[in-house]
């Protein structure tokens, strides 16, 4: 079974709501800052994060919210839902629910942090002594998860610092500064952005796939165009990968499952010449998205990226503003050269945001955190196989929460069996 | 964002080392941390890292370091030659089955590059072995799969053999290893679905194909790009079917390449090829002392003096040489060596396997423009064959028309005048110290300025 999948059953298993008793237990008893932690879930649940989702849900809301797996928020959101849905209720159009999961998600950021800190702190209790041994072994399991030399020293060093400056000395009060920094990790980058930019009714949205050879774009188009058809949006394809044998055949058959029109032409037709015919034919058509696919080509090849920039300036002509997202697909087993391909594309296409593919093998991609860091792309989706619904929105606080934690404990389990 | 090479990293160190008289154990250790990192960023999986970095250690601490008076070249020196070790000293050709067909299995992650690869490897087969491959679309999953592998069979006209995606990949091996005994093909080429190492069904799939007829070789084909799982999926791989040997694609892309280091060191199977290029014919074999070099960010100075020997003209370098000296290089020659350089490959490439030039200021960031090659081209061969042997005589009409009749402009026209004559000023220096005298460093004349 792939880390994300277990993580996922981690997180949001039904086991959640007692692990999470247990570990409040025993927080309170071990650690005289849980009195605090307590009060503040107390008050988040309340009227903050009321004011917080009403900010931001006026446009998406959520319409089934039962949709969602986590059992824990939905109790969360229910009052606020309702709430919610009578000040919006005049809105005519509901926008449909598989957005709901992202918003539920930032709902619930508050208090998943708190679980996801108690979960940390549970780990790292694990531990006898919280020492030099222990920081190496937390350098090694995020080098080996990919995120990278620069990345690692600088979190390291952060720990050293602040376990200096506070003159930390047991273990209770590194636990807590361990969290707060892994938390900082994915905060630093920004803003958690994983919606898509998807224009009003009535407009059309492009979204420009990029890439390296064989990250898994066509794949990828072909589980959004059907995450969004399932939205009850028109998505249409344009087959811009004029280059690779049997690549336009690849797509056609993605809009065949999905049921959605691929515009195209005969391999080794200009590709920006292909984007110009789709545009137009999805804005005669009425379509809501239109999805470009592109050849795969490697970050240093001045032409082929001369020939993407092409392709960016004919939609940016067609129609002002887009693409709307230029998404970059990226393949979880990429090791560090994955930072020089996000720098490159975004130089060219100007990248919105991020796919991590193939995260359903044993590859983490912990080099999204360094990209996150230092170009402030935000991961959007993540790719769990390769079926139509392997798609799913990217979720910071679980995905560094696998980053470290499964390597963790295969260490500790490996320690407690000796 | 290019990623600091071993001999870069190592210099803050050896720094502080110089004018140390002796470099003390506590001297290596920070070298080898050095070391470790910079391997870490080219991919190598930490545990092998630490492995490695444990053997190289022994080795420097022994005598080799502490007694040298070039420590940091000694410690790159030992690196390179363990590494060099490591990834395999000899190459290995494929082995082919005394009773034919030989089968060949292709295997890999989704993604890797096997099915371009297949068609690279038929055609080397054809090539340079004589062989009469066929090639199996053996993976009915991935939609257009078949088609594409079809499609690279009509472009090298060699036979695909297909049964659509509805039967199993296991009866498609088994009658296309039929049907190459019928027809007479020597060698069989599985171009098998992506799979993920963890997948036990479509790994059963694998073994099940292998269990047909014992293959005579398993490729495992790999991602340059590769990051620290290279080690998961190598194992997998060989642990399930057994792999004989590994090909490295996409290593024509800016990557260190790591993960060669990775799997061979779990594996133990030889690297046998390197994919360079999306065209059929972009296979190369491998080459253990470049790969180590490149790891290490230190150039692939070989494959630079491999591919300029290949194109130029000893002859016609002596006679360059001289023309040098006496300082009648006219745009005649210029545009012979153009095309010489244009021989050797992309440009950008070319720099690349320069060692240091990922550093050099002003290097690191050239993106080279074969446009603005031809663009150069065109406004030499606009020139009258006075104009191209003295430039001297260039005028404004001349330029004028020099423009109009390259599409260029006259600004561009100057340029090259310009940076014609520098270069041949350069070049003066350099033919002076060739000949002993200065003491300055090698440098390409004029090429930095000219394509940017």
């Amino acid at each position: 079974m792939s880390f994300f999948k277990r993580l996922k059953e981690k997180l949001i298993g039904s086991s959640e709501e007692k692990e999470t008793v247990q570990q409040l237990e025993q927080t309170q008893q071990d650690d005289d800052q849980s009195p605090l932690q307590l009060a503040e879930r107390a008050e988040l649940n309340t009227p903050v994060e009321e004011q917080k989702v009403e900010e931001v849900l006026p446009v998406e809301l959520p319409e089934k919210h039962e949709e969602t797996s986590k059992p824990e928020e939905v109790e969360v959101e229910k009052n606020e839902i309702v709430v919610i849905e009578e000040s919006v209720e005049k809105e005519e159009e509901k926008q449909p629910s598989a957005w709901s999961i992202t918003q539920k998600f930032k709902a619930g950021l508050e208090k998943t942090r708190q679980s996801f800190t108690s979960k940390v702190n549970d780990l790292v209790a694990r531990y006898r002594k919280v020492d030099e041994d222990f920081f190496e072994e937390l350098e090694d399991v995020l080098l080996q998860a990919d995120v990278g030399v620069e990345t690692v020293m600088e979190l390291m060093d952060k720990l050293r610092f602040e376990v200096q400056r506070k003159n930390i000395k047991d273990t209770n009060g590194i636990q807590a500064l361990i969290s707060e920094k892994l938390v900082e990790i994915y905060e630093s980058g920004g803003e958690n952005l994983t919606e898509l930019a998807i224009q009003p009714k009535g407009e059309l949205t492009v979204i420009l796939f990029v890439g390296v050879n064989g990250v898994g774009k066509t794949t990828t188009i072909g589980k959004l165009a059907h995450r969004l058809k399932s939205e009850g949006k028109t998505v249409m394809l344009a087959a811009g990968d004029t280059f690779r044998a049997g690549a336009i055949e690849q797509l056609q058959v993605w809009g065949e499952r999905v049921g959605c029109e691929v515009i195209a032409q005969s391999e080794g037709s200009d590709p920006a010449a292909v984007m110009y015919d789709a545009i137009h034919a999805a804005k005669t058509r009425n379509a809501d998205v239109l999805i470009c696919d592109t050849a795969g080509r490697l970050q240093n090849k001045v032409n082929l990226m001369n020939e993407l920039e092409k392709v960016h300036r004919v939609i940016s002509r067609e129609i002002p503003n887009a693409p709307h997202e230029v998404l970059l697909a990226l393949d979880a087993t990429t090791g560090q050269n994955a930072l020089v391909q996000a720098q490159t594309f975004k130089e060219v296409t100007n990248v919105t945001g991020i796919v991590l593919t193939k995260l359903d093998g044993t590859a983490k991609g912990g080099i999204v955190l360094a990209i996150r860091n230092k170009l402030h792309i935000p991961v959007k989706f993540v790719g769990l196989g390769e079926k139509m619904d392997d798609l799913q929105p990217f979720d910071a606080e679980r995905y560094v929460y696998g980053l470290f934690a499964e390597g963790l404990e295969k260490e500790l389990n490996e320690v407690e069996n000796d | 964002m290019a990623f600091e090479g071993l001999a870069e990293r190592l210099q803050g160190t050896i720094q502080k080392i110089k004018g140390k008289g002796k470099v003390s154990e506590q001297d290596v250790k920070e070298m080898m941390r050095e070391v470790r990192f910079a391997l870490i960023e080219a991919d190598v999986n930490l545990k092998v890292v630490k492995e490695f970095v444990k053997k190289v250690s022994e080795r420097a601490v022994g005598v080799d370091v502490m007694k040298s008076l070039t420590p940091g070249q000694q410690v790159i020196k030992i690196v390179q030659d363990e590494l060099t070790i490591l990834m395999g000293g000899e190459q290995s050709p494929i082995k082919f089955s005394n009773r034919p067909p030989t089968v060949i299995m292709m295997v890999g992650l989704q993604g890797a590059g096997k099915t371009t690869t297949t068609g690279k490897l038929a055609s080397v087969l054809r090539k340079k072995y004589n062989k009469k491959p066929l090639l199996v679309a053996a993976d009915v999953y991935r939609p257009a799969a078949v088609q594409q592998l079809q499609t690279l069979g009509k472009q090298l006209s060699l036979p695909v053999f297909s049964l659509g995606t509805d039967i199993s990949p296991v009866e498609i091996a088994r009658q296309a290893i039929e049907h190459a005994k019928e027809e007479h093909h020597d060698v069989v080429l599985i171009d098998t679905a992506g799979r993920l190492h963890i997948d036990e069904e479509l790994m059963q799939e694998l073994k099940d194909i292998r269990a047909l007829k014992e293959p005579d070789e398993v490729f495992l084909v790999v991602d340059a790009m590769t990051g620290q799982d290279a080690v998961n999926v190598a194992q997998n791989f060989n642990d399930a079917v057994g792999i004989t040997g590994v090909v490295l694609t996409k290593l024509d892309g800016d990557t260190r390449g790591g993960a060669a280091l990775s799997i061979r060191s779990v594996t133990e199977k030889p690297i046998k090829f390197v994919g360079m290029g999306e065209k059929m014919d972009a296979l190369e074999p491998f080459h253990p002392e470049r790969m180590a070099s490149r790891i290490l960010g230190m150039g692939d100075v070989l494959s630079l003096i491999e591919k300029a020997q290949e194109n130029v003209d000893m002859e016609k370098a002596k006679e360059l040489e001289e023309k040098f000296m006496k300082q009648s290089f006219t745009f005649d020659d210029f545009i012979e060596q153009l095309q010489a350089v244009k021989k050797m490959g992309p440009l950008d490439e070319i720099l690349k396997m320069l060692p240091g030039a990922g550093k050099m200021k002003g290097l690191d960031n050239v993106k080279v423009d074969e446009k603005q090659m031809g663009r150069i081209e065109a406004i030499i061969y606009s020139m009258t064959p006075a104009e191209k042997t003295t430039p001297e005589i260039m005028n404004a009409n001349r330029k004028k028309r020099i423009a109009q009749g390259s599409g260029t402009s006259i600004q561009e026209v100057n340029r090259l005048l310009k940076q014609f004559e520098e270069m041949k000023k350069m070049m003066k220096q350099m033919t002076g110290m060739a000949s002993g005298k200065g003491k300055k460093k090698m440098k390409m004349p004029g090429f930095d300025s000219l394509f940017k």
